[in-house]
């Protein structure tokens, strides 16, 4: 039962990841690329219908969280204090910048509310990312000062930084050079996801240089990809030990692959959905493959004295499982109704609808 | 651990209170408008569309400001709260998890449908799209209590050997009998805040000499609405909540109504003020018998004061508590006076002539948020000093590494940022009723 809610949390985070990460790749464009008004018009209808049913994958994630492995939520909310309370700042700062932009017409004020809503999307791609970076890397669980616990051997808590900057010192900050490694990837990643997004739901005049623009940044993503898995293996102690004893797993790399290829020759197909379906892909498999490397670990210890957290040693009981189960299938098939629906009526190409004016 | 303590519960009474301003609006509203779109396709009269339309507008801004304001709160059970979540998540994991899957997907799918979609979906899908924002919203609000009813009165569950209580008993959270009398207490008050709200806005058309016939259709559907609800409010909903508080917490019973000693016959306190050190109320003003006579419905019943219990069971701020209970039940009052003057004069056709009713209900328009929100505080504040009754004190629940800096840093950020949303806030809502509903003419 243990390992199906590993399966549903980690589902539920890459589908959030896919969601809302066009929504903050489409903010990072916004910000960099989008300098006519009606460029921004067709962004913000392109994500306009969506962005507030996609953010509701996060709060799944942390209720399922919280349900499902209680300890695990207590430990990793409490220990990245700072970072999270950042995400909620940010996050509020997006969903302002998308809601109040259109209620008064006036330069200024959209200029203002244009910059909140593409800074927020560039940092929340960057600390998200960084956030996956530390779950990787692990934290120093129990607090250990010179072989002795300061809190109970699940919690710890993580400053912003150290002075080395550095993953390897003994006190880990929550940014260092492996972490901010995989935020920048996370940021390219979203960028080509947003982008894609955009060719796929608009007619915009961005478009033509948008899909010149996925390629070449499918390049520095894979590069940078290659760099920090180097890293992670040789510096982090990462183990491919779970893939070489499962081999089926390998279809996630697989999957991981196509999607880069797709991204790579995404201008060879002439479909505005290919590109999506790619970088989709890509996000799916990358997040799977890390899941299974990791699995059942949530959470490594960094030091030797606290074990890590696993499915094992955070969850609940077996009759709580077993009613969440029940509800949790009746919940998911509405869930993807809703989400048939919700996209049957905003199919095809956005510019026409009138989101956004009031 | 003292100042931390102090810090993490700032900062959640905080961002609470901010956080509910707006779904009690949005709770409330969402009935009303699914009854202005029902009017409309019954009747075919142009002025329930708009009407709807413009109160979606309201909806929509409030909405946004919930959903913002709404995820620091499921946050801030695991950050600052982590050993509370660490030791329940468990057993309240179950309804906050299942908030989350049931209705705030319901919620944010059709909502966008409900904004942007009337012309795709055509007015009976339309409709449709609406009363599922309402349902979504009300399930909300049932899950959230169901949660509340839980920590205010726990059952279902069994404490392990580590600390860690499981669920035992999943229907018991939902038979919990503290459940449904909150629930319908606290919809009925959020439907008064709507109907106030409303009939509040309808009266400053009125008074102003624009958008006329939406001012009438305001105040009247305010009135009624809120005529019905406000009396719900206090009869049945709360005298089954106060019985319950009798039973299942009786030293929050003698700190809210101000009964620091045991006696026979007990009065009601209308005004006076706590004071604790010669355990007595000052400036006492009271209605004699009648608290015995609502709690037991004999006149000479007993009530049992604070002195029958010891004083580390006694909630914490009995100032605090008595105050807001005594603000709530006040205003609660005042509303059903107010609006039986008013429905009154709806009755004899006067209503939208009298002046000084509709200044009334205009300059009433804050008072339904204060009343709801010292309600949430006689509530909150009665549990203390448990954060699950008689089970955890609220200073066992706090997260162990976080310190009282970082609290404190991130509280006046809540502070600054919220301050600002208020404003925009409270900009834009301003610009949308002075626009009216009529310019919605496209």
């Amino acid at each position: 039962m243990e390992t199906f809610w590993f399966v549903i949390l980690i589902g539920t985070i890459i589908i959030y990841a896919i969601l809302d990460g066009y929504d903050f790749g489409a903010g990072i464009i916004h910000l960099f690329f989008a300098k006519k008004e009606e460029d921004k018009t067709a962004i913000h209808k392109a994500i306009g219908p969506f962005w507030d049913a996609n953010e509701v994958w996060l709060i799944a994630f942390g209720g399922l969280m919280f349900f499902a492995f209680p300890v695990l939520y207590a430990s990793i909310f409490s220990g990245f204090y700072l970072p999270l309370m950042m995400i909620l700042w940010m996050l509020i700062f997006r969903a302002l910048g998308l809601e109040f932009r259109g209620v008064v017409h006036n330069k200024l004020w959209h200029a203002i509310w244009d910059k909140a809503f593409g800074i927020a999307s560039l940092l929340l791609a960057l600390f998200f990312g960084a956030a996956l970076g530390n779950v990787v890397r692990g934290v120093n669980l129990g607090g250990v000062e010179l072989a002795f616990s300061k809190y109970e051997s699940h919690y710890f808590f993580t400053p912003l930084w150290n002075e080395y900057f550095s993953p390897l010192a003994v006190h880990e900050g929550i940014l260092d050079w492996f972490t901010v490694l995989i935020g920048i990837l996370a940021v390219i990643t979203l960028t080509i996801h947003g982008a894609n997004w955009i060719i796929f739901k608009t007619n915009s005049s961005l478009n033509d240089k948008l899909n010149k623009l996925v390629p070449k940044l499918t390049v520095v993503m894979g590069l940078l990809t290659i760099i920090t898995i180097y890293l992670w293996v040789s510096y982090l102690e990462g183990s491919f030990e779970n893939l070489a004893n499962y081999p089926l797993l390998f279809i996630f790399p697989l999957i991981t692959i196509t999607g880069f290829n797709i991204l790579l020759f995404v201008n060879k197909i002439n479909k505005d959905w290919i590109g999506f379906l790619g970088s989709s892909l890509f996000i799916f498999g990358g997040l799977s493959t890390t899941a299974c490397v990791m699995f059942p670990v949530f959470l490594p210890s960094s030091n030797s004295i606290n074990p890590d957290l696993t499915i094992y040693n955070t969850g609940i009981n077996e009759y709580g499982y077993a009613v969440g189960f029940k509800w949790w299938i009746i919940a998911i098939i509405l869930v993807v109704l809703y989400f048939i629906i919700q996209h049957k009526v905003f199919k095809g190409k956005l510019d026409m609808a009138d989101y956004g004016h009031h | 651990m003292e100042e931390a303590l102090f810090y993490d519960r700032m900062q959640f009474a905080f961002t609470i209170t901010f956080h509910y301003l707006f779904p009690q609006l949005t709770m409330g509203l969402s009935l009303m408008i699914v009854y202005f779109k029902w009017k409309y396709i019954r009747t075919l009269k142009e002025k329930y569309n708009f009407a709807a339309k413009f109160w979606m507008k309201i909806f929509a801004l409030n909405f946004a400001m919930g959903v913002v304001t709404g995820i620091p709160m499921e946050f801030q059970f695991g950050t600052n709260w982590a050993k509370f979540s660490e030791l329940t998540g468990g057993i309240i994991g179950q309804t906050l998890a299942m908030e989350g899957m049931f209705s705030f997907f319901l919620e944010s799918s059709f909502l966008g449908l409900f904004l942007f979609g009337e012309k795709l979906l055509g007015q009976k899908l339309h409709f449709l799209t609406g009363f599922l924002v309402f349902l979504g919203s009300w399930a909300s609000g049932y899950l959230i209590i169901a949660t509340h009813s839980w920590m205010q009165n726990p059952v279902g569950y069994e404490i392990l050997e580590n600390g860690r209580y499981v669920l035992t008993n999943f229907s018991e959270l939902f038979s919990n009998p503290w459940l449904m009398p909150a629930f319908l207490h606290n919809q009925m008050a959020s439907l008064v805040t709507s109907s106030f709200v409303m009939a509040g806005i309808g009266a400053f058309y009125l008074l102003n000499n624009k958008f006329s016939a939406y001012g009438r259709l305001f105040v009247k559907t305010g009135v009624i609405f809120g005529l019905i609800s406000s009396v719900i409010v206090a009869v049945p909903t709360g005298d089954m909540m106060a019985k319950n508080v009798v039973k299942y917490q009786p030293v929050t019973f003698a700190a809210m109504e101000g009964i620091f000693k045991t006696e026979q016959g007990v009065g009601i306190a209308l005004i006076g003020q706590p004071n604790i050190k010669e355990q007595k109320l000052d400036n006492k003003i009271e209605v004699p018998n009648m608290l015995s006579f609502l709690t037991y419905q004999k006149w000479d019943a007993e009530i049992k004061g604070l002195n029958e219990f010891d004083k580390s069971l006694h909630p914490t701020n009995i100032a605090g508590l008595y105050y807001s209970y005594h603000i709530m039940a006040g205003l609660g009052t005042l509303f059903i006076g107010l609006l039986m003057i008013a429905a009154f004069f709806l009755w004899r056709k006067k209503l939208f002539d009298t002046k000084w009713i509709l200044w009334s209900l205009m300059a009433f328009i804050p008072f339904p948020y204060i009343a709801n929100t010292a309600g949430w505080y006689t509530a909150e504040l009665g549990r203390q000093p448990w954060l699950v009754y008689n089970l955890m004190r609220t200073s066992e629940g706090i997260s162990p590494t976080v310190s009282s800096g970082n609290t404190l840093f991130t509280l006046l950020g809540f502070v600054g940022l919220y301050l600002l949303l208020g404003m925009l806030f409270l900009i834009l809502v301003g610009k949308i009723i002075y626009k009216g509903p009529e310019t919605i003419k496209k």
